[in-house]
């Protein structure tokens, strides 16, 4: 595998991941209006999933498409990161994650714009102006449940000493980003990290949330070493018809 | 249709004598096509009437997306995916714009989702029936919302300004949706494997007569359907618009190779239609009156996602009136 292939499939897995995990919100939503904007945040998702997938397989040559590589690849395959395939929770966890992500992604996306490979920085372009939009109704919504009643608080408070641990793996970086980096394609996941910082601790402190005091992170997603345990139950889910009926088309 | 036997307030279909001026006024309004809005007069029967069809079509809408938000995790391509999650979003939009109609007519959309909890309000018959297999999500565009279409298309003419307004953008997403689903039969019935065809005939088999019942029993000599119609809420008998479905699906199914299951369907040179079998309407009343094969379960399923999320709702409510005490404080 060269290095511009597992970049891209860490890029389209984060967006698999977490598009397929924002997708088992259809239809029981805290409100109609939350059902519309998660199934709106799923959809970009999966679309920027397409493109990633598919620039991924392109590079890869070997005759697979961005659907094989989605619905044919098992667990030890999979680039994304941890958070973004532990279950969805509660919905505080869920928005919670989304911010966490979303303010990673916006500086990320707005950095890979910049990027000596065409592709990438079309996609990133693309999948900018979503995200933008994801950051802004994350934010939102994390200030208002942690600074809504006592239990939307106390509930907030979890969900961020849950993810908090999971948010590092997003900056940890490897043999392959210094690689990715010198071909011109991205810089390192670590420099987007102050940025991170900022929007987090600004976000928190308006929604009355305590950043938690640690410097625990896991890891083993992005680069495929260990996942959870959920990301096996979420594969089997979505890639039962691929793997049940093997070469039909639907 | 998804406002199935929905009752009219009235006994029949008021006679021009026994109106009040102010209803022979509404009367003549109605009949030269004019369009109702929220502030003008209206009867109390034709507004009581109108809120409980219109909190049944939403209510169906949301119902709605469960049997098809089953399969969203599913669904076999990035593509599907995609489009599955497009379509139930649509679904949920339907919702709402029919919950801003039915406001219009002064119940809150938190009052109907209560009365649908607490079964006052019903949904269309059609939710309470099991998604089983891929080809359901076919069936379910190409039938359920081809069936919805029947209905709605003549909808986005009736008397009140605000439902036909909601009809019409709703409209435009119906037919697409039904177009999607009859691309999945395509690509399953036509282009499929053996497996993929056996699964388009198993969904057509399930779901054919559920869609018939989606018009309710033959309604022509009823007296609540003549009001409505009267009124124009209600703008064809149910025999008539489950006609015109069976006679535009059938050649579909041909084309798809699949056999619509009813032994006595055969087309009728005189009368220019298709005759069908009725679908088992002991059957539907079991559905419609809760026994149902999902309907404790669809039921229970928005119950639980309104209670589960209680605690979000009343979290934005006091986070507003906390920013709003903030404000004052400041000023
Ligand atoms: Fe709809
Ligand atoms: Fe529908
Ligand atoms: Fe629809």
């Amino acid at each position: 595998m060269t290095p511009l292939f597992e970049f891209l499939l860490r890029q389209g897995d984060n967006a698999l991941v977490l598009g397929h995990r924002t997708s088992e919100w259809c239809g029981v939503a805290p409100a109609l209006e939350e059902d519309i904007a998660l199934a709106n945040t799923a959809l970009d998702l999966i679309g920027q999933t397409q493109l990633w997938l598919g620039y991924a397989a392109e590079v890869e040559g070997a005759g697979r498409s961005a659907n094989d590589l989605a619905y044919l690849r098992d667990v030890y395959d999979f680039r994304n990161v941890l958070m973004l395939e532990v279950p969805n929770a509660d919905f505080g966890r869920t928005l919670m994650r989304q911010f966490l992500f979303d303010a990673f992604q916006v500086p990320w996306l707005t950095a890979l714009q910049g990027s000596d490979d065409q592709q990438v920085a079309d996609i990133a372009a693309k999948s900018l102006k979503e995200a933008q939009y994801h950051l802004d109704r994350s934010s939102e919504t994390v200030i208002m449940l942690g600074d809504g009643t006592d239990e939307s608080h106390a509930r907030m408070k979890a969900a961020l000493d849950y993810l908090f641990p999971y948010a590092g793996e997003m900056f940890a970086d490897d043999a392959i980003d210094t690689a990715i980096r010198e071909s011109g394609v991205a810089p390192l996941p670590s420099t987007v990290r102050t940025q991170w910082n900022e929007t987090l601790r600004r976000v928190m402190n308006e929604a009355y949330l305590t950043i938690p005091d640690t410097t625990f992170n896991h890891s083993g997603g992005r680069t495929g070493f260990r996942h959870t345990e959920y990301l096996g139950h979420m594969l089997a889910t979505m890639q039962t018809l691929q793997r049940s009926y093997p070469g039909a088309t639907w | 249709m998804y406002a199935q036997m929905v009752k009219s307030t009235g006994k029949g279909v008021a006679s021009r004598e026994d109106m009040t001026p102010e209803d022979r006024q509404f009367q003549d309004r109605i009949d030269a096509g004019e369009k109702i809005e929220p502030k003008d007069y209206m009867p109390d029967g034709y507004r009581k009437n109108l809120i409980r069809q219109i909190g049944q079509h939403a209510h169906s809408e949301i119902v709605g997306q469960l049997p098809e938000g089953n399969w969203i995790t599913r669904a076999p391509t990035l593509e599907r995916k995609a489009n599955l999650l497009a379509k139930v979003q649509d679904e949920a939009g339907h919702g709402l714009y029919l919950y801003c109609a039915a406001e219009t007519l002064g119940v809150s959309r938190d009052e109907m989702f209560e009365m649908l909890h607490d079964g006052r309000m019903k949904y269309s018959s059609i939710f309470n029936y099991p998604t089983l297999t891929w080809a359901d999500m076919g069936a379910v565009g190409w039938l359920v919302d081809g069936a919805a279409i029947m209905n709605q298309v003549p909808l986005q003419r009736t008397s009140y300004g605000p439902y036909a307004r909601a009809m019409v953008r709703i409209c435009k997403e119906e037919s697409f949706h039904q177009r999607q689903g009859y691309h999945i039969m395509i690509k399953m019935a036509r282009e499929g494997s053996a497996d993929q065809k056996r699964m388009a005939q198993d969904a057509l088999n399930r779901f054919w007569y559920p869609s018939l019942m989606m018009f309710g029993p033959s309604d022509k000599d009823s007296v609540h359907s003549a009001q409505s119609m009267a009124w124009k809420i209600k703008m064809n008998t149910n025999d008539e618009l489950r006609q015109k479905f069976v006679d535009e699906t059938v050649p579909q199914a041909e084309y798809l190779g699949l056999t619509v299951p009813d032994e006595h369907l055969s087309w009728n040179a005189e009368t220019g239609h298709y005759d069908f079998s009725e679908p088992d309407w002991s059957e539907f009343s079991d559905v419609i009156s809760g026994n149902g094969p999902c309907n404790v379960d669809r039921l229970n399923a928005r119950k639980t996602a309104w209670d589960d999320g209680a605690w979000v709702r009343d979290a934005m409510m006091a986070h507003a009136d906390k920013k709003a005490q903030r404000r004052m404080a400041a000023e």
